[in-house]
């Protein structure tokens, strides 16, 4: 039989399977001695959650706590106004991912840079940046390089073939984040922006896409030093009810571990190639500034030393802005992203806050907590 | 809403309809107006109206082209209405360096689909612009049609009724999608296209009880199913896995992560019918080619009023919402 897409995700939305482990979660949670909220850290796992209605299948003594894991909602306000002003450049083409271009900023979105006149273009494959640039021989293409560790070798892919070409037109605009810096931030800190003293966390679903770059080796600490579990976990429905399952049994029989879920792909070293070409061109930033959250140690890439001749940040300095943005005064994203808050909690959630005029980092992509509540709905 | 146009506003969605009933409902208020339908019934219920510009890249595309497109586009908003497709108009504004040849293409295209229709075009436009002024060429069609039925309306839709489709969805978003050049992917996928007056003509032919016909242009059948809810003032409640999606199309939807429901057709229209009809209907419209998956989607009820409702194999609910924001892949 000749293998086809639909085989690969097929069984992993079989109703009949996930009824039968929404019986066997309902069993097992009776045991518990407590409630657990579990957050699943990546804006997919979210997504999946509302999308396939998961947390009416659960009992009341399992709520989910929505991460921050989702680059567009966790970008600041000051990196977006980069990419607006790059944009606004003479003979400049930003290229950037997908929905990216919908959030605003303080100056607009890079779909309003667009609307007057800039050439902003979104790309499934940083590896267009190249057929764009060869086009457009004047032009300087600019990549506003986003994502976790899922995306990031794509960046040093292109940057790689930018090198070996000598390509002169392509420059990076990097903003690159990392996953267990932030979930140590959630869990453990008492910084002005993010005191997580009433975090209400206690066990993970990790990525488990992050986890075929990086490896389940880069949660080993939550469980040994946070007595946190964490489950490395697929996107499908019956993933996610399988990485559940795991977490209460642990509970239950006084485990805590680091467990994968998603064995298909992830193993515990992950894709040594790619962490090779990431730390080729990468080295970590001492602070990057996460939309609702503020600063976080050591959470951001940058481009090294060496290929600072590739930087849009070096290259365009003298025009990109420097000035710091609060975020608003009404948004609760920060506690939200903290399990301390659920969307509907917050006061301008869906009148003034909305995907159409996202006023917090959880409603600006479909993937935010705050977007896949308005959108699905909660209608238990 | 925002001080300068943004490509969401064209998008069928919410964004689309803020900017019509802000701008446009506002200026040109009239009762014919208003009731919102595909094509305008006027002359005392005799007669159907409408119009619609086209403009698509690439121009030519699996499965059809923007000739195609052009008359099925208007003729279908005339058949939604249980109308005849009678007679057209044809402006076309063409980009200067533009082919001839190509042009030609297109209108044999458009002769080829107005005899599907039994229409005439009777009067056009020919306008030239310098380089860079449109895309290549943008065309208007606009169209009269002979009522057949009286009384089809988006406005009626009860707990009577029964909704259908007349095939599978997405056809025609995931092709253009999946042809643009910004995204590299093959595929063996068609656009939809189609002229749609010949299945509602059989419907009619079958003295099949209509109560409102839309095809799921931009915004897909979600869109169709959310403007209805509101109009009629009715919760349409749709079995999840009763909605035909090919695999083709779910494939696509997957890697980009977009959902069949969201997605433009063009030869895709949702009816619903009165219950005693409704699988007579079926019946009808899989007699016609690339319709074997017409099937029953969704039943009308009360349970969130203006609300269209999802429910899974598993047993959940969620709600199916208007599409919003531009047709964006997911980042990972």
């Amino acid at each position: 039989m000749e293998l086809e897409l639909k085989n690969l995700y097929d069984d992993f939305r079989d109703g009949n399977t996930i009824k039968a482990y929404a019986k066997m979660i309902k069993e097992d949670a009776k045991k518990l001695n407590k409630p657990i909220n579990i957050m699943e850290v990546c804006g997919g796992h979210t997504h999946t959650i509302m999308k396939f209605g998961i947390p009416q299948l659960l009992p009341d003594n399992i709520k989910f706590v929505h991460g921050p894991g989702c680059p567009v909602c966790i970008m600041p306000k000051e990196r977006i106004d980069h990419a607006y002003v790059l944009s606004m450049q003479e003979k400049v083409i930003l290229v950037t991912l997908g929905d990216m271009i919908k959030v605003p900023g303080s100056k607009g979105s890079l779909q309003d840079a667009r609307s007057k006149g800039a050439d902003v273009r979104f790309v499934y494959s940083p590896l267009e940046c190249l057929k764009i640039a060869r086009e457009n021989p004047d032009a300087n293409v600019i990549f506003f390089a986003i994502g976790f560790e899922t995306t990031t070798p794509m960046t040093a892919a292109l940057l790689d073939a930018v090198v070996k070409q000598d390509v002169k037109n392509i420059f990076f605009h990097i903003n690159h984040v990392t996953v267990p810096e932030v979930m140590k931030e959630l869990i453990d800190s008492r910084d002005v922006h993010v005191d997580s003293y009433n975090n209400r966390i206690d066990a993970f679903l990790g990525p488990s896409h992050v986890s075929v770059i990086s490896g389940s080796r880069i949660y080993e600490e939550f469980p040994r030093d946070y007595k946190r579990p964490v489950v490395v976990t697929g996107f499908e429905p019956v993933d996610v009810m399988q990485g559940i399952s795991m977490i209460v049994k642990q509970f239950i029989e006084d485990r805590c571990e680091l467990e994968i879920e998603y064995k298909r792909l992830v193993t515990y070293d992950g894709n040594k190639k790619a962490q090779e070409l990431v730390e080729k061109f990468f080295q970590k930033g001492d602070l990057f500034k996460w939309r609702g959250l503020g600063n976080i140690p050591e959470s951001g890439l940058r481009l090294k030393a060496e290929f600072s001749e590739y930087d849009a940040e070096v290259k365009y300095k003298d025009v990109l802005p420097l000035e710091e943005i609060e975020d608003h005064k009404l948004c609760i994203c920060g506690d939200i992203l903290r399990g301390m808050a659920s969307p509907p909690e917050c006061t301008i959630f869906g009148t003034a806050c909305k995907p159409t005029s996202p006023v917090g980092s959880c409603m600006v992509s479909s993937e935010g907590a705050c977007a896949a509540y308005y959108k699905y709905g909660n209608l238990i | 809403m925002t001080k300068t146009i943004t490509l969401a506003q064209g998008n069928g969605g919410q964004e689309n309809n803020e900017l019509i009933s802000k701008v446009f409902y506002k200026a040109f208020a009239n009762e014919i107006l208003e009731k919102s339908e595909d094509a305008a019934i006027i002359h005392g219920g005799e007669l159907a109206f409408s119009t619609d510009s086209f403009t698509v890249s690439p121009l030519f595309f699996p499965g059809a082209d923007i000739g195609k497109l052009a008359v099925c586009g208007t003729c279908n908003d005339l058949a939604m209405m249980g109308a005849q497709p009678k007679y057209l108009t044809c402006s076309v504004i063409i980009e200067e360096g533009f082919p001839v040849r190509d042009l030609e293409k297109i209108v044999r295209s458009m002769k080829k689909e107005l005899e599907v229709n039994g229409a005439v075009v009777v009067s056009g436009d020919t306008k030239v612009v310098p380089k860079g002024s449109v895309d290549k060429i943008f065309i208007n069609t606009t169209g009269i049609g002979e009522v057949l039925k009286k009384g089809i309306s988006s406005n009626n839709i009860t707990q009577d009724d029964l909704i259908l489709v007349n095939r599978d969805i997405g056809c025609h978003g995931a092709t253009i999608f999946a042809a643009r050049e910004d995204i590299d992917m093959s595929s063996s996928l068609e656009s939809d296209c189609a002229s749609l007056f010949p299945q509602v003509k059989a419907l009619l032919d079958a003295d099949i009880k209509i109560t409102a016909l839309r095809d799921a242009t931009r915004g897909g059948v979600s869109a169709v199913l959310n403007e209805w809810s509101k109009q009629s003032n009715i919760c349409i409640e749709v079995e999840e896995a009763k909605m035909p999606v090919s695999d083709e199309v779910n494939g696509i939807c997957e890697m980009l992560g977009f959902e069949a429901a969201a997605l433009a057709n063009e030869g895709t229209f949702v009816l619903a019918i009165n219950k005693e009809d409704a699988h007579r209907a079926v019946e009808i419209l899989k007699t016609f080619e690339n319709n074997s998956d017409a099937t029953i989607i969704a039943k009308v009820t009360d349970a969130h009023l203006q609300k269209v409702i999802l429910n899974s194999s598993w047993g959940t609910k969620r709600f199916l919402d208007t599409p919003s924001g531009e047709l964006l892949p997911r980042i990972c």
